[in-house]
């Protein structure tokens, strides 16, 4: 499949390049397309045939032959195994359903007023707290020892010991939901900002209000559905990322049984080399699960539309409007606060001596916790930072090299190919990472850091390149035309005038890129072969352990490195730019 | 696939005749200077990863060896490593110097040939070892032959907070019914953990009549009948336990952080000196004390083990010797530290070293060695896998 | 050699399908105002002519400037200067800066500085060379992105709409000071516009395009 798409690209180049006559970036910016389309799908094309040959039976290295359908018959075996695909497919539908829901109901009922804006920008930030980090807050605060509890106690309900309450781990999931949703709302909501600029909302919305719609019900039936139209790939990557999540679920999961994820990770790793075979099938059954609950999502589509188009039919004004997006508006709160909040008790926890149940506060704040694991995540920090600069360089300049090859080549690809840039979110990662990883140990490849970057690269890639190609796109190019005129070389133009008009988007994509990388588990664990110690790895690590003043250190030294970028995308080009109006809310 | 099979037997020897001896000392450590030690070891707890970086600052002091702390959730991942290189042809530089090792995972790396040595027993340290008295020449009964080195000896505490729960309970049939009159105060954690293993092993070595049964392999024949009690007891016991047993804390460190927030009264730990040392670190309350049973309970000793595919062989001998020597096994037993149990003979010690263990202060939740009781023998490895399996189906999923 | 901007036999194609036929020569200091419809192509031709044809549009037809056949020379070689209705500055850059992008490589420092004051001071912006572009009235960045266009040392001046946002007392101060420049240096001048006025105002020859199909 690869070889077709860069073949394609090929001969479309051959004919583009006669035509065109840029002698000295010819030989490497046509190429950056296809290298790129390699970077993003090869490890996912590769993982996926490493999983598809030992589900089968087939694992030659260790003196197995298939094919043989027998690892799914020890899968089928498991008396976990209905549950934890409830699990995957329940947390996964109902996280995306939600956070979707809830983002529509606030962009409906607030876009456009000051409580919308104060919870983007409270929003925004959140977007790029890891993942692990926002879980360990949630589990903090929420437990029946949590920070919420101890608030409220012994005052109001009378607990001087926790209640034995299942919140965490629940055995449905719906506290990892929870965690998933608290990061999800921030990631559709700018999603869904971006497409809103793109869409022309604001007077769809005003002709709705002057027909006598209320603000919520209005916005809902005149501008939804474009927006939809716009964000419903980053959905499905939203509800495939939900289903096959590990750190979540191991965070905030229940184990008895856990999740088909967290299950798979657990086959990967057992000692016996048969329960290979059968993690292999879990694999691919968690894939099959992914494109059956997007088929199913997108049914799901074709009946709202019709539902919704009886609704918008039926002229109904809106009448509880008042009250729905009160409960968004609440909802989108909560789920800042929850993250936010977290964060907050990590750094508590971080500090904290003796610290007992029902105390607010621990007896004493003490540097002593960070005098212990600081130096452990100091050396993760920067093994973390090595891969994540790397990675987001890398990833820049194929994105770069990509737009640019679109620019002066018209190598662009269709709607068809944008497709292409969504699969390595689509496919779950606990699909195609452990195939990888056989893959990668059967051609002799080394474990460590490289293998981890490129594997990194597979993810921050889409992300960067989404971030980037809208604002890249949307450059004028008469400025382009005109520094040519004025005797520019592409290249000239590119570096002198592009580059540095679009250095706040640049670095707010090297930002996201950055952040993914900070955030990645599974394929720094799987491809690293345990030997590459990142800030992530090493927090999830001590999931394990439960010492929350380690966590809440590594926690803490996670969501700093994946902030400290957006921090600097805000700042660099403020600075930079500062006499420079017309940059300045570029 | 042929010819590489050829290529693997041409080359095998030739790796074998590489290797260092470990009965030439000297030609070791000059080999291992300047060799990177990966060191594979579980990474949740935070005073056992402080404690392997101070090892590694003294090979590094003394030997100029590089030790790396790789950090696992689940020590079978890195069996998993290996047997994977062996698969893939790495057989000179795989990833792995070093593991943190016992029980079952040892048993699958010795049955799978996938261990370096013998070397143990030809370490310099070895003569200090307490061959007679600790279990450091078998693991869960098989035999180590020289394959692994101990570097601790773990036994089961049983971990109560005074102000909760006074009193000790001398059996498991007095915990059960503890437990039934205090319900949710006591969670083990969740199997195949190595604890949560032990702890089923516990059940089953304290009710059973005759334990003796355990110590021979498992079969089809008596496992089900030997193992009938304990499914009877849990079965008993699970209403009763810490969110009546539909979640359980990961680890034993994890049941810590439960009870110092006054979630649990009770849980177990494999180190008499662990909550000593909690205390220390403010993860535990100093109500907090230990207590073992009536009949004694579990023990088995905390073994390093070299993989036979390892590039730093030497250096990995270096680090196994250096924590058998006296001035590491002290400081591990000092519960400000690490407050495991030392694995040497206190008489074949220097006086002056013997000085440092006498002025340990074990700390106040830390039983005298005379007060720990018997220590019972761990069960073959059979066992442990097919009750963890069988606790999987049980309790492990939807109920 | 025949001074000058010719078009012999230019076709513009838009995928494929021919949109509009063009044959003349524009001699120095002369202008040619082309006017039509929106929609047949007069940007089209202009983007023909400096080299940046977009992906949909093909053309035949040779472009000779000074005798020179550019037709198929890079964009960055042709030395065709342009002039679109948004002033375009840079706007990273000062308003010296900008000047100094379009001003040929070479000269010494000084003499660059020099060439740079003296083109400000002949559009009456002397001492903007620090200036930010962003806070410059619409008359003065319209100056100052002529001047740039002119440092280039162009063979040719293509106007696309160049006053359509201009207001009426700005428009015929600006137009005028185009047009006066690029005579005072014997340029070929190609302007596409909508306004009549402006094609009065260029003094040259019109030619009104019609659809060809």
């Amino acid at each position: 499949m690869i070889g077709r798409i860069v073949t394609a690209l090929r001969s479309k180049l051959s004919t583009d390049v006669k035509t065109r006559h840029d002698h000295k970036s010819r030989r490497v910016l046509p190429v950056l397309p296809a290298i790129t389309l390699l970077a993003m799908l090869g490890p996912v094309i590769a993982g996926l045939y490493g999983t598809i040959l030992p589900a089968f039976g087939h694992l030659p290295a260790a003196g197995l032959t298939g094919p043989t359908l027998s690892p799914f018959y020890d899968l089928f075996d498991w008396a976990g195994l209905p549950r934890a695909v409830m699990l995957s497919v329940g947390v996964g539908v109902g996280a995306t359903a939600l956070a979707l829901t809830i983002v529509a109901l606030l962009t409906a009922g607030w876009s456009g007023t000051p409580a919308f804006r104060f919870l983007e920008r409270l929003l925004s930030p959140l977007l790029s707290v890891p993942h692990a980090a926002a879980a360990f807050g949630l589990a903090f605060l929420i437990t029946p020892s949590g920070w919420l509890s101890r608030a409220v106690s012994p005052a109001i309900t009378g607990w001087d010991r926790p209640p034995d309450l299942l919140i965490v781990q629940d055995t449905w999931g719906l506290t990892m939901m929870a965690g998933l949703v608290i990061k999800e709302v921030p990631f559709l909501l700018l999603i869904t900002l971006a497409a809103l600029g793109q869409a022309d909302t604001g007077r769809s919305a005003a002709v709705a209000k002057a027909l006598g719609y209320g603000r919520l019900t209005g916005w809902l039936k005149t501008v939804f559905p474009r927006v939809y139209a716009q964000i419903r790939l980053p959905v499905y990557v939203v509800l495939a990322y939900s289903m096959s999540v590990v750190d979540v679920a191991v965070i905030l999961g229940p184990n008895t049984p856990p999740s088909l994820s967290v299950y798979i990770v657990r086959l990967m790793s057992d000692p016996d080399l048969a329960m290979r075979l059968q993690g292999a099938a879990a694999a691919l059954l968690q894939l099959a699960l992914v494109i059956g609950a997007l088929m199913a999502w997108r049914i799901g589509e074709a009946i709202v539309t019709v539902l919704g188009h009886r609704w918008i039919m039926s002229g109904t004004r809106g009448k509880i409007d008042p009250i729905v997006g009160g409960l968004a508006l609440t909802a989108g709160i909560v789920c800042a606060f929850l993250v936010l909040a977290g964060i907050v008790v990590l750094g508590v926890w971080s500090f904290a001596g003796y610290w007992s149940f029902p105390d607010f506060l621990p007896d004493q704040l003490s540097g002593r916790n960070w005098m212990r694991f600081g130096p452990g995540t100091v050396e993760a920090l920067g093994e973390t930072a090595l891969i994540a600069a790397v990675v987001t360089l890398a990833a820049l300049a194929l994105t770069v090299g990509c737009l640019e090859a679109e620019y002066r080549y018209g190598l662009r690809l269709s709607s068809r190919g944008i497709w292409l840039l969504y699969l390595p979110l689509l496919v779950p990662q606990t699909a195609f990472l452990p195939g990888l990883q056989t893959l990668m140990l059967n051609i002799g490849a080394d474990v460590g850091r490289l293998p981890v970057m490129l594997a990194h690269l597979v993810f921050v890639l889409p992300y960067v390149f989404l971030s980037l190609a809208d604002p890249f796109r949307a450059w004028d190019v008469r400025m382009g035309v005109i520094a040519n005129a004025l005797g520019a070389r592409p290249d000239r133009v590119l570096w002198k005038v592009r580059l540095p008009m679009l250095l706040r988007p640049v670095l707010t994509a090297a930002a996201v890129g950055f952040s993914v990388s900070v955030g990645q588990y599974l394929a720094t664990l799987l491809i690293g072969g345990g030997r590459v110690a990142t800030l992530t790895t090493e927090a999830v690590a001590l999931a394990s352990g439960g010492d929350r003043r380690a966590i809440g250190v590594y926690g803490l030294m996670q969501t700093g490195a994946a902030l400290i970028l957006f921090a600097l995308a805000l700042i660099v080009p403020a600075i930079v730019w500062r006499n420079r109006k017309g940059l300045r809310y570029g | 696939m042929k010819h590489l099979a050829i290529l693997a037997a041409l080359i095998a020897p030739v790796a074998a005749i590489a290797d260092p001896n470990p009965a030439d000392w000297d030609a070791v450590k000059a080999e291992a200077k300047g060799q990177t030690v990966y060191w594979n070891a579980w990474g949740g707890s935070t005073t056992t990863n402080d404690f392997l970086a101070w090892v590694g600052s003294r090979v590094s002091e003394d030997y100029g060896v590089i030790l790396e702390h790789v950090k696992l959730t689940n020590t079978a991942d890195a069996v998993t490593r290996v047997l994977a290189e062996k698969q893939a042809g790495e057989n000179d530089d795989g990833a792995i110097d070093m593991i943190w090792i016992n029980g079952v995972n040892f048993a699958a790396m010795k049955e799978a040939d996938l261990l370096f040595g013998p070397y143990a027993e030809q370490l310099p340290n070895w003569s200090v070892v307490d061959v007679a008295e600790k279990t450091v020449q078998s693991d869960f009964t098989v035999p180590t032959d020289g394959f692994e080195s101990p570097w601790a000896m773990a036994q089961v505490v049983f971990v109560h907070d005074t102000a909760d729960m006074p009193e000790r309970v001398g059996s498991m049939q007095a915990l059960l019914e503890w437990a039934q009159a205090n319900p949710g105060r006591f969670s083990y954690p969740q199997p195949p953990d190595f604890l949560g293993t032990t702890f089923l092993k516990q059940v089953l070595v304290d009710i059973l009549p005759d334990a003796s049964v355990l110590s021979a392999p498992a079969t089809d024949e008596n496992y089900a009948e030997v193992s009938a009690p304990l499914w009877a007891y849990l079965d008993a016991l699970t209403p009763n336990l810490w969110r009546e047993g539909k979640a359980y804390p990961a680890t034993g460190t994890a049941m810590f952080p439960l009870i110092a927030d006054d979630e649990l009264d009770l849980s177990i730990s494999f180190s008499p000196g662990a909550a000593s040392t909690a205390i220390a670190n403010f993860e535990l309350p100093d109500t907090v004390r230990t207590f073992v049973l009536d009949k004694g309970t579990i023990g088995n000793a905390s073994f390093v083990t070299v993989p036979y595919n390892s590039g730093s062989k030497a250096g990995a001998m270096i680090v196994a010797n250096f924590l058998m020597s006296p001035e590491a096994q002290a400081r591990a037993q000092d519960p400000a530290i690490l407050g495991y149990g030392t694995v040497l003979d206190m008489t074949a010690i220097t006086a002056d070293e013997r000085a440092v263990f006498d002025g340990l202060d074990l700390g106040i939740a830390t039983l005298s060695p005379a007060d720990r009781g018997t220590v019972q023998a761990e069960p073959h490895p059979s066992w442990a896998t097919r009750l963890a399996d069988d606790w999987a189906d049980r309790y492990g999923v939807a109920q | 050699m025949d001074r000058g901007l010719t078009l012999r036999d230019v076709t513009i194609l838009k995928n494929g399908a021919p949109l509009l036929s063009l044959s003349r020569h524009i001699g120095p200091g002369e202008v040619l105002s082309v006017m039509g419809p929106s929609g047949v192509g007069k940007s089209t031709l202009l983007a023909f002519i400096t080299g940046t044809l977009a992906q949909d549009f093909s053309a035949t037809g040779t472009i000779i400037l000074d005798g020179m056949d550019v037709t198929d020379a890079p964009a960055y070689q042709r030395r065709v200067g342009i002039l679109f209705q948004d002033d375009l500055l840079f706007p990273h850059l000062s308003v010296g800066a900008n000047l100094a992008f379009g001003l040929r490589a070479g000269g010494s420092k000084v003499d660059r500085q020099t060439r740079i004051d003296e083109a400000l001071a002949e559009v009456g912006l002397d001492g903007f060379a620090d200036r930010d572009p962003a806070t410059l009235s619409g008359g003065q960045k319209a100056r100052v992105a002529l001047m740039r266009m002119l440092l280039s040392d162009p063979c040719g001046l293509l106007l696309d709409e160049p006053f359509s946002r201009l207001d009426t007392a700005l428009r015929a101060q600006v137009r005028e000071l185009v047009f006066a420049r690029a005579k005072a240096r014997a340029l070929p001048v190609l302007m596409v516009t909508h306004d009549a006025e402006d094609a009065a105002a260029a003094g040259g020859d019109i030619v009104t395009l019609s659809p060809l199909h």
